[in-house]
């Protein structure tokens, strides 16, 4: 059990004591007010019943569902190759990061592993992902509290990763480029140059976007003290990603668990905030993408020679059984578990997206809150709709 | 005006000579700030390019921009209260009229001159809260409830910093008219050192910031854009209002900004004049006739040079949350400018 800090206490007092006010003072109605499912702040369909108390909000829950694709079922049948291609899109940012866990649990299964260039590659790749992702994120930031200047900047530095991941790929958004065993192609000629120069102009895009914002005292009177998420509670919800660390909580897939991935291979940390407000939220989330950055830039050093493709057959047949596997995507933790009948393709795929476990906080951190903080608080949370309804 | 045209023009002809004047100062300086700040500095801080397609440069966008409102269905919700539905965007547009009423060009150009120019204008520029509640209020939208209260609430707190902070320049210039606060400044002396004259900015440094504060959230501007807030309440009190009574509330929001601009160049930057030791003239009868050409210029000048500021700010911050938002107001602003004005005061009896 973690200590709860004054402020983090003061309020979950406050947010205990504006369910109590509703009845207690004056016989006043209070306001139901749905934020979505068609509404700016919710990036896409995520629907928020509200009541309100005048301005602040007394209880609200989260409804999702209004953009269920039903990919766990569509896994079905399709064969495994063809999976890829429909879980690229449940987190629609970092698409090449959705296909990673699949494939490796898809070759847990067939015990193979695929070659060391492979791994590399793929972890450059994965990573690219997170900075297209996470990037998009910080200058959401400011458009969501009206700043709506850094979100341009957001959008024309996420430019060059998507452009390197089209380079590499061919796809900006839905690259579908792993594959089990390896990866579909090499990279182009040129290609690492360019990357190295981009993790320049990315970090470079860190520090502006931390002048810009974070740095800013409306921004920090917004986010500071804001949707408190402490340790205990970040845990029992499930949460995970830079959502759990910022309520210091020193949990990171890419560096607690063997996978074969090259993340050991460089040299790099894992940030905590100890608050586990909104703004411990966003500042994890920037120095992350500075760290994969790094990343990045170390792995493109130790690219080694050889092939990108293990020896699997032209059909492939995944035995039977049953495997999970978990990566630390974009927006938290990920897992498919998989099992298989000994078919072309699954027989059942189960996918936690991290998302959808991290909304689930919602009900309990918008409690007591004013409507303003409202927004804040979920653009902090960082959910992709197709990560939450998959 | 008579004056300017050097015949007599019949009172009729006057009339209309100031409506249509009233209607090119009002729409003029909207259309500017679009096109300038709104379109294209917007832009290039934004690192993109803006409209480029409509007429050289982007430049009719707006023409092209009005147009498309101009068509679109009048809309308005099946719960709405029709009647005052349809009217808020006109009371919000009659408060920008009356606005511009008392502003003056030049030493002969202005619509109406009077002794309490100043204590007018900021008593007509709170007839748009009205308007705001009222379309807030009609629009039977919860988003639209929620922004128009907002706005009110706002609208109201940052009234008082706008008030006393123009009291400071009405202490120092002796009158509440705008000509005379003009040739205050103009026959003004800083320390003795008479070529500048001594606009008011430099004595009610102050005052000025907190005038600019307080037009900044009286405009609903970022870091107040609280009432629209489009991240949280969609668009706020205009989320239910298509076509062109949105344009009308989008006209009188530039318009609002330009004319807040020109009150703040004429009470704190000299307004139209130029310092009056340029010219060897004395009073506000020696001035030449010629400066009720110049004198618009000028003002428009400084217009565009306030709105920069207004625009600048709206582009660059977040905005802030209500409470923090009327904390500023009543704990720091109100303060500050109280205390202004009594040191003003005293160093008007002292000095």
């Amino acid at each position: 059990m973690t200590m709860l800090s004054d402020r983090q206490q003061l309020s979950y007092i406050a947010s205990q004591a504006a369910d109590a006010r509703l009845n207690v003072e004056l016989e006043t109605e209070g306001m139901t007010l749905n934020i979505g499912p068609q509404h700016p702040a919710t990036h896409g369909t995520l629907r928020i019943i509200c009541r309100l108390d005048g301005e602040q909000v007394v209880w609200a829950e989260p409804s999702a569902g209004y953009m269920h694709r039903g990919y766990e079922k569509l896994t079905e049948v399709r064969t495994f190759p063809q999976v890829t291609t429909l879980i690229n899109r449940i987190d629609w940012l970092g698409s090449f990061a959705n296909e990673v866990p699949f494939i490796l649990a898809a070759e847990k299964l067939m015990e193979i592993e695929a070659p060391p260039r492979a791994q590399v590659i793929r972890t450059i790749l994965f990573e690219l992902s997170r900075i297209a992702n996470v990037s998009l994120f910080l200058g959401d930031l400011g458009v969501q509290m009206g700043a709506i200047t850094p979100v341009f900047l957001a959008f024309r530095d996420r430019e060059y990763v998507l452009n390197l991941i089209e380079g590499a790929t061919g796809g900006r958004f839905h690259p579908n480029f792993d594959r089990i065993g390896g990866l579909k192609d090499d990279l182009p000629k040129g290609w690492i140059d360019e990357t190295r120069q981009v993790m320049i102009k990315l970090q470079q895009f860190c520090d502006t976007i931390e002048d810009l914002l974070f740095g800013n005292e409306i921004f920090q009177s917004r986010m500071r003290g804001i949707g408190i998420i402490p340790a205990d509670i970040a845990k029992s919800y499930g949460l995970s990603g830079a959502n759990l660390r910022a309520s210091g909580i020193d949990y990171d897939l890419r560096r607690d668990q063997e996978l074969p991935m090259a993340w050991d291979k460089a040299d790099w940390r894992v940030w905590t905030h100890p608050d586990g407000d909104s703004f411990a939220r966003c500042w994890v989330r920037l120095q992350e993408t500075r760290e994969s950055c790094k990343i990045v830039e170390q792995l493109l050093d130790q690219i080694p020679a050889g092939p990108i493709m293990t020896k699997v057959p032209r059909i492939i047949k995944v035995p039977e059984g049953e495997a999970w596997v978990a990566t630390e995507n974009p927006l938290g933790e990920m897992g498919y578990y998989v099992v298989s009948k000994g078919d072309l393709g699954p027989f059942r795929v189960k996918i936690r997206s991290a998302s959808f476990n991290n909304i689930s906080v919602v009900p309990w951190a918008l409690k007591g809150v004013y409507v303003p903080d409202v927004i804040t608080i979920l653009a902090s949370l960082y959910f992709i709709l197709g990560d939450i309804d998959r | 005006m008579s004056a300017v045209l050097a015949v007599e023009v019949p009172y009729w002809g006057q009339s209309l000579l100031r409506v249509l004047g009233g209607l090119v100062a009002v729409l003029l300086p909207a259309g500017t700030i679009v096109y300038l700040f709104l379109f294209k500095m917007m832009s290039f801080m934004q690192s993109r390019l803006g409209p480029m397609e409509a007429g050289p440069y982007g430049s009719l966008q707006l023409v092209a921009e009005v147009g498309k409102w101009m068509q679109k269905e009048d809309l308005a919700p099946e719960n709405a209260d029709r009647t005052i539905f349809k009217m808020a965007p006109l009371v919000v547009l009659v408060s920008t009229f009356l606005l511009v009423a008392v502003i003056p060009f030049g030493p002969d150009a202005y619509f109406t001159n009077f002794a309490v120019g100043v204590f007018f204008g900021l008593a007509v520029s709170s007839i748009s809260v009205l308007g705001i509640l009222i379309a807030g209020w009609a629009s039977a939208n919860k988003y639209s409830l929620l922004g128009g209260l907002r706005a009110a609430g706002q609208l109201i707190a940052y009234e008082l910093p706008l008030v006393l902070a123009t009291l400071g320049v009405v202490i120092q210039a002796e009158s509440m008219n705008f000509q005379e606060i003009v040739v205050a400044q103009n026959t003004g002396a800083i320390f003795g050192f008479e070529w500048l004259g001594n606009p008011f900015i430099f004595t009610q440094f102050i005052g000025f910031l907190i005038f600019m504060i307080a037009v900044q959230a009286e405009l609903t501007q970022a870091p107040f854009d609280m009432p629209i807030a489009e991240s949280e309440l969609v668009s706020g009190y205009m989320t239910e209002y298509s076509g062109f009574r949105f344009l009308i509330f989008f006209i009188a929001e530039f318009a609002t900004a330009g004319i807040f601009a020109l009150i703040a160049s004429l009470l704190f930057l000299g307004g139209w004049g130029v310092p009056f030791v340029w010219f060897d003239w004395n009073s506000l009868d020696d001035v030449s006739w010629w400066m009720n050409l110049v004198g618009p210029l000028i003002m428009l000048t400084k217009m565009l040079l306030l709105t920069f500021i207004i625009m600048w700010v709206r582009f660059s911050y977040p905005r802030f949350r209500e409470d923090q938002l009327q904390t500023f107001a009543w704990k720091v602003l109100i303060p500050l400018s109280l205390a202004n004005i009594g040191i003003t005061a005293i160093l008007k009896v002292a000095v």
